[in-house]
């Protein structure tokens, strides 16, 4: 085998060191019985070339990463400069561990405090911890922070707008925990949080929990919410998925959140069937030493230089152990990485640019399906690169049928949501061109019949 | 005697806290010199809220290092009255002057049992001895 | 001499914001007007101001490459750092999972167009579970604690629907990794501390007084922290079993045995792996990592959800209600995944298990040669790592010290100052991946270190000479938090 070295001469000479007579001498604490007697059911050892193959064969069973896609619900697919993939491609950053020793270590350390800083001044809060594993656990995470800094309070508020895998995640993480989680009801039209429904907020809840763009793309009502989660005392956590859009639309530090949390996936991380991505994490700064995470902090060494550790670590669970914020040990660092290298890249003006491309498309794909296709636009209000729109069928026919012209149309709400039987959540980016999104509307007029 | 200091007119627990009464059944408590040589580099001192109820059980402070964070056991059930607000700058205050500007917060109690059940001076001095012998 | 030593290129690099300049660029976008495009939001809905850098693309090689340079790496030298299984990570994996045809999949294409992928899951899915000795294994838990967390919470959703609500307690061993204890708390389960016997093992008297009705499991890493194996695993996992609990096992140290021996056949009901360690993908600085986790068959009902099925040839994603629930979004860290996958496959059935004996094999020969230099406070006999202490140093000499001078000698530190029931701890885990010249070179610079401490402490104490940046000042880090840089 390739990446063992040991020949069998060093092997006795190591042995003989040693002082047993065989590798197998080495493993005498393990009870006879539990050693293996047969070969593991998995299949024979593959040469190079043969893995290449398989994995080609395999990769062309894939045939939607070839299709039109109008997917998104938390995943998304963005244009990405090449030099963010050869940059995490060395193997300094990649095959390197978790920067505990600083000396040897400034190349990530460094890194992930930039990380640190561009995902702060992109939600526009104090402070970013050194990344989750996804938005969804960060999700749950800030409901159990938030729960930890209000002790006195028992209620959390869910709004029900938000993508059904995070709820689903929040739910696991934490319904053993708080003692109730209520949700926020939509309101047909808006495809947002009824108004109504936030009278819910009191002075027993911990926190509001909230997405925006929501899982229908739809951009919630961020002021009003804002001020009567404050006007309450609980704390605000809006989660962004996609966190190109806050390129151009209003940030969580500028409606005031407490904690606020989402996906950096969108920020130059390939979809890979759904990851590795990286949960991005925020707070204000007196919350800071209840947050989760690992935290990358300046300093200087013996000689006065400027340089980076691992910081605040008396929150981890090495060091608190049952006590510790949180369990998260590795995080996403590499994808962290990644998603620097993305923002550096793109700057001010090139994320700027992406998330106004991203939302011309979906304004344009929008009209055109509302005015030329037998499907509705679901709900009024505002969006960004993503929205919903109501087939004259059902979803899944109309999904089907798109597949067959090779279009990846969109998700079924039904399948989180059963009474939106007919609507399809449509998401266009700037990898579209206009051309790709008119061929989507002339397929929908096809399918579903041209506008009345 | 131990390699310690332990003034004499403080109490003391069993876990290094020590207790000064202010009279009026009004206490300040802070961590021993003991405690404050063993802790090493203090980085954070979290102190309880002002007008918050606790009992001679409850943790209710923590003080942190960069490889340790250390838990500080309440010895008096009360109300805390006061915190020093110093230690939120500076809380190596703690490490240099533990019986003086290092102290932590004051707990108004409705009486001195509490206070009267700690350790006399003398008491905590041959206690940190036995330690030292282990 | 002959160890490498470390002597470096150094480019000084401020940070990317630093390098910006008002109206530089480094992206190319297709050429399309976005006047007025903001106007389709109303103007509460736009953001003000967006400070990131404005840099060139040389701006953005040059900074990560520069940065790149400061790293100790795998793919530069020897990395034993104990209990992270710092194995080679194979460049063909590195290659066959950038192919397209998985990058640009996405998670919600409808199942009939992604066979490929589901493929591999399912195989994946049996696999792991044939390796372990279970009867299932989730793909989803996204790095070893997230396994953990996964894992305790089968068990708690275990004993929930069977009612058994008294038990809120889960055994841990002192010498356990710190996020055993985090994920039992993150479960809503008590911690009951097993102390360790005076040969670094469960002590059977004492875990017998701690099983009680209230007991929900124990939770072990076998091989330990300390490297050593719980000989009496048989009689442990059969006494907690007798007590109503389950038993958790840590799958951290499982290079140990991969190949040779498998938790399920020792009675371990539930166990995750970590693919970063023991399956060889890169650990990226941090990760990410995958963690599956297998089971036993009464707790296959409770594995989270979706898990892959497989009918008629035909891949589809299941969910059951009896699930502990979600753990993440879509289905775990699959790019991670695709990597182990290649892994088992070129090692296959005649070759999984000389990972384990070539891994065992080098880390008892460090410990057979460095064992007059350094102290080990357990004598017992260990599998496929070794921990040493500084307790016999002299001249102050601490484990810190002795780290930072092997920097200098061109080796990345062992894990330090874990498990703490080792003061002092010095853990080294060469794993399978070096050759014998390697660990002679390193067993050189540890003697050379032990001898230094004694004739030229200075040489140790002042150490890291050969670095940019030398003993940074923690406590300050930490007492004035500076956690992102902020223009002047």
């Amino acid at each position: 085998m390739r990446y063992l070295p040991i020949t069998d001469s060093e092997r006795k000479e190591m042995l003989e060191k040693i002082g047993v007579k065989s590798v197998e001498d080495l493993f005498s604490p393990l009870p006879k019985s539990v050693l293996l007697k047969k070969e593991l059911n998995i299949p024979s050892s593959m040469s190079e070339p043969e893995l290449e193959k398989m994995m080609d064969e395999l990769g062309r069973e894939n045939r939607g990463a070839n299709m039109l896609s109008f997917l998104g619900g938390g995943c998304y697919r963005h244009f990405c400069p090449a030099l963010v993939d050869q940059m995490i491609s060395r193997s300094e950053f990649y095959t390197s561990y978790t920067p505990y020793q600083p000396e040897v270590s400034q190349g990530t350390l460094q890194a992930i405090f930039e990380f640190q800083t561009m995902i702060a001044n992109l939600f526009q809060m104090d402070v970013a911890n050194a990344s989750m594993y996804d938005g969804a656990t960060a999700a749950a995470e800030a409901v159990l922070m938030a729960h930890k800094i209000q002790t006195k309070r028992h209620k959390v508020l869910i709004a029900s707008t938000i993508n059904p895998q995070y709820l689903e995640t929040v739910r696991t993480y934490t319904s053993f925990v708080v003692d109730r989680i209520e949700l926020l009801e939509m309101d047909p039209a808006t495809g947002c949080v009824a108004e109504s429904e936030l009278a819910k907020i009191d002075s027993d809840t911990i926190c509001v929990l909230f997405q925006y763009p929501n899982y229908f793309g739809m951009i919630e009502n961020l002021k009003k919410i804002s001020a009567l989660t404050h006007e309450a005392g609980a704390l605000l956590i809006p989660v962004v998925t996609e966190a190109t859009a806050l390129g151009v639309i209003a940030t969580p530090g500028s409606i005031d959140a407490d904690i606020a949390v989402g996906d950096g996936q969108a920020l130059g991380i390939p979809m890979n069937f759904g990851g590795p991505g990286v949960g991005l994490f925020t707070c204000k700064e007196k919350h800071v030493r209840k947050m989760p995470g690992r935290l990358i902090g300046e300093t200087v060494d013996r000689n006065g230089n400027r340089c980076f550790v691992l910081t605040l670590s008396a929150r981890e669970q090495h060091i608190k152990r049952e006590k510790a914020t949180s369990n998260i040990c590795s995080n996403q660092g590499l994808m962290a990485t990644a998603a620097s290298i993305y923002l550096a890249t793109m700057g001010k003006q090139g994320l700027r640019d992406v998330a106004l491309m991203n939302l011309k498309r979906a304004d344009y794909l929008k009209k055109r399906i509302a005015s030329e296709t037998a499907c509705k636009i679901a709900f009024n209000g505002c969006n960004y690169n993503e929205f919903t729109i109501l087939a004259p069928m059902d979803a899944c026919e109309l999904l089907k049928a798109l597949g067959e012209k090779g279009i990846l149309g969109g998700i079924a709400a039904k399948k989180y949501f059963p009474e939106l039987d007919n609507a399809v959540i449509v998401n266009t980016t700037e990898v579209h061109t206009y051309e790709e999104l008119d061929r989507f509307v002339d397929a929908l007029k096809e399918i579903a019949g041209g506008a009345k | 005697m131990s390699n310690y200091s332990v003034p004499s007119n403080l109490r003391f627990s069993e876990t290094h806290e020590w207790v000064e009464d202010l009279g009026n059944n009004k206490y300040r408590i802070g961590i021993s010199d003991f405690a404050a040589q063993h802790v090493g580099d203090i980085t954070y001192v979290e102190l309880p809220e002002i007008n918050e109820d606790v009992d001679n059980e409850s943790v209710v402070c923590n003080i942190e290092t960069v490889k340790s964070s250390e838990d500080i056991n309440n010895q008096i059930s009360g109300t805390v009255v006061s915190i020093n607000e110093m230690l939120s700058e500076n809380p190596e205050i703690v490490g240099a002057d533990c019986y003086g500007d290092g102290w932590l917060y004051e707990v108004q109690s409705d009486s001195d049992e509490d206070f009267k059940a700690l350790m006399s001076a003398d008491e905590y001095d041959k206690f940190l001895d036995e330690q030292d012998d282990e | 001499m002959s160890y490498p030593g470390m002597r470096d290129l150094k480019l000084r690099e401020a940070l990317i914001f630093e390098r910006s300049r008002e109206g530089r660029r480094g992206y190319s976008l297709p050429a399309e007007d976005l006047t007025g495009a903001e106007s389709i939001l109303p103007a509460e809905l736009r953001r003000d101001g967006l400070d990131l850098p404005e840099v060139s693309e040389v701006d953005v090689v040059r900074h990560y490459t520069r940065l790149s340079t400061y790293n100790f790496s795998l793919d530069l030298g020897f990395y034993p750092l104990g209990s992270c299984t710092m194995k080679y990570n194979p460049k063909v994996n590195e290659k066959l999972v950038r192919n397209p045809q998985f990058t640009e999949l996405h998670p919600e294409t409808p199942a009939r167009f992604a066979q490929g992928t589901l493929k591999i899951m399912y195989e994946m899915q049996r696999m792991l579970a044939e390796i372990g000795g279970f009867a299932a294994c989730t793909l989803n838990p996204s790095a070893g604690a997230h396994g953990e967390y996964t894992g305790i919470g089968i068990i708690r959703s275990y004993f929930a629907k069977k009612g058994d609500t008294k038990r809120k307690k889960i055994i841990i061993p002192d010498s356990a990794h710190g996020t055993n204890p985090a994920s039992c708390a993150l479960n809503g389960f008590e911690v009951v501390v097993l102390e360790s016997d005076e040969h670094g093992k469960v002590d059977l008297a004492t875990l017998k007084s701690l099983l009680t009705d209230e007991v929900a499991g124990i939770m072990l890493t076998n091989p330990n922290t300390l490297g050593v194996f719980e000989s009496d695993i048989l009689e442990i996992t059969k006494m907690v079993h007798e007590a109503g609990g389950l038993v958790y096992g840590d799958g951290a140290n499982m290079n140990a045995l991969l190949g040779v021996a498998r938790p399920g056949d020792m009675g371990i009901d539930v166990l995750h792996y970590n693919l970063h360690k023991t399956f060889s993908t890169p650990h990226g600085g941090g990760g990410p990592g995958a963690g599956p986790v297998g089971v036993c068959e009464k707790l296959v009902e409770f594995l989270p959800n979706p898990f892959v099925v497989c009918e008629n040839g035909v891949y589809s994603f299941r969910n059951s209600d009896s699930a502990m629930g979600r753990v993440r979004s879509f289905y775990g860290n699959m790019g991670v995944t695709l990597k182990a996958f290649i892994y088992i496959l070129e090692y296959g059935r005649e070759h999984l298990g000389e990972t384990a004996k070539n891994a065992v094999l080098n880390a008892n020969y460090i410990k057979a040669c460095l064992k007059s230099y350094y102290h080990l406070k357990y004598k017992s006999d260990t599998l496929h790592e070794v921990v040493f202490d500084d307790s016999e140093m002299p001249n102050h000499v601490t484990t810190m010290d002795i780290a930072k001078a092997l920097i200098d000698r061109g080796y990345h530190p062992p894990t330090v100052y874990f498990p703490l029931i080792v003061h002092g701890a010095l853990m080294i885990e060469p794993t399978e991946s070096e050759s014998k010249e390697t660990l002679d070179e390193f067993i050189e610079a540890m003697i050379d270190i032990a001898e230094k401490a004694k004739s030229d402490p200075e040489n140790i104490l002042n150490a890291p000479l050969s670095t940019a940046v030398s003993r940074p000042d923690e406590t300050l880090a930490a007492r004035k938090p500076v956690l992102k840089w902020v223009k002047n």
